[in-house]
């Protein structure tokens, strides 16, 4: 595996965790993938965090639809392959323009060594467009940053469906070779 | 509606029955017939009433549970929205809200498309599943004496709980709450955090 071990500085995660404690986000959902394993560390280990597994990324979309009706910021964090499996469960931020902010690292993008990630990897966006969440795509790791305080702003001033989807350049090529 | 010589529990009835001492309760009522009934029985802005998102109705109560964790919640959700969102058992028991009741409002079909056969009408048993999802109370009801004991186990003993409901299907008109979703999520929210 030669992606970035968890122990390492990635570049982003202290970033994005800062920005979570400061915009007041007590909830973290996720079927865990690993380009995110520092930043669901870091959220694990802060006690005003609860972070939850899911069993599928839909159910991150009805709890953040949940929380928000009792008053709770949330993020859902997920690989880019589980955007497949919530877009019903997509109507109920658009149906009724509440907050869902994701968090969405890439596969299926250059340098990627299993073909059956290409298929979802690929569609991401256009999943994402067609059931209007707006996507905001992190390149370097300095943007991830940058476009998740906005995300945070078009989320929960503005009642939207958010997803910052981070470039797998960003988090770096997981290994197939034996 | 009979099964052998008994008569098979309403599904308003047994909701209203639940209800009637719902005192603060926040309610979440699955897509369909459970919202209807929702609304029939006990109308309320603290009510939260699915209109899509299949699957979804236990998730939404497990995120509103955990904001809300000095008040009861309430998630009524059919035996399709049940089993659509079946895995979501085991993320509620992990979390385990003591806050949190689920009343699965089981007629074994599906009902708002044609009737058509569910899954628990063949081999599934909710109740079962719930258990083997770590649920440590879980009961079901078929007549009248049980449903008795339902608002007490739904809204009072310490969650996560679960209760299937075996129901006949539904005698009653349809009745439809606001489809105007960003006015449901206002109202819903000005009622429970200016109480806060």
């Amino acid at each position: 595996m030669s992606q970035s071990p968890a122990q390492t500085d990635d570049g982003w995660s202290e970033p994005v965790y800062s920005l979570i404690k400061e915009a007041g986000i007590s909830l973290v959902t996720t079927v865990p993938d690993a380009g995110l394993t520092r930043l669901l560390n870091m959220c694990s280990g802060d006690e005003d965090v609860r972070v939850v597994t899911l069993s599928t990324e839909e159910e991150g979309v009805g709890m953040a639809y949940g929380a928000w009706l009792g008053g709770t910021r949330s993020l859902l964090c997920l690989q880019s392959s589980g955007t497949g499996n919530i877009i019903n469960g997509l109507a109920l931020p658009a149906f009724s323009q509440s907050p869902c902010l994701m968090l969405v690292t890439m596969r299926g993008q250059e340098g990627e060594g299993n073909p059956a990630q290409f298929p979802m990897g690929r569609a991401v966006r256009q999943v994402f467009e067609a059931m209007g969440v707006t996507c905001l795509e992190a390149k370097t790791k300095e943007d991830v940053a940058t476009l998740f305080g906005q995300a945070i702003d078009m989320a929960f001033d503005n009642g939207k469906a958010v997803a910052v989807l981070i470039a797998q350049q960003v988090i770096g090529v997981k290994s197939f070779s034996k | 509606m009979m099964v052998g010589d008994m008569e098979m529990l309403k599904r308003r009835d047994v909701l209203a029955r639940v209800l009637e001492e719902r005192n603060d309760a926040l309610v979440v009522s699955s897509l369909g017939t459970s919202t209807y009934d929702l609304f029939a029985v006990s109308p309320a802005d603290e009510n939260a009433y699915l209109w899509g998102a299949m699957g979804l109705s236990v998730p939404t109560g497990l995120g509103l549970a955990l904001a809300q964790p000095e008040r009861r919640v309430l998630v009524v959700a059919g035996d399709g929205d049940m089993m659509m969102g079946i895995g979501s058992l085991s993320v509620v028991s992990a979390q385990a809200p003591k806050n949190l009741g689920i009343l699965v409002m089981d007629n074994e079909m599906f009902e708002e498309t044609g009737s058509q056969s569910g899954l628990s009408a063949v081999r599934a048993d909710i109740a079962q599943i719930a258990l083997g999802s770590g649920f440590e109370k879980t009961m079901t009801v078929r007549n009248d004496n049980e449903v008795s004991r339902l608002t007490g186990f739904l809204l009072k003993e310490d969650g996560p709980v679960l209760a299937v409901a075996k129901i006949a299907p539904s005698t009653d008109a349809p009745v439809f709450p606001s489809m105007d979703g960003p006015g449901l999520v206002r109202t819903f929210r000005s009622s429970v955090l200016d109480q806060m």
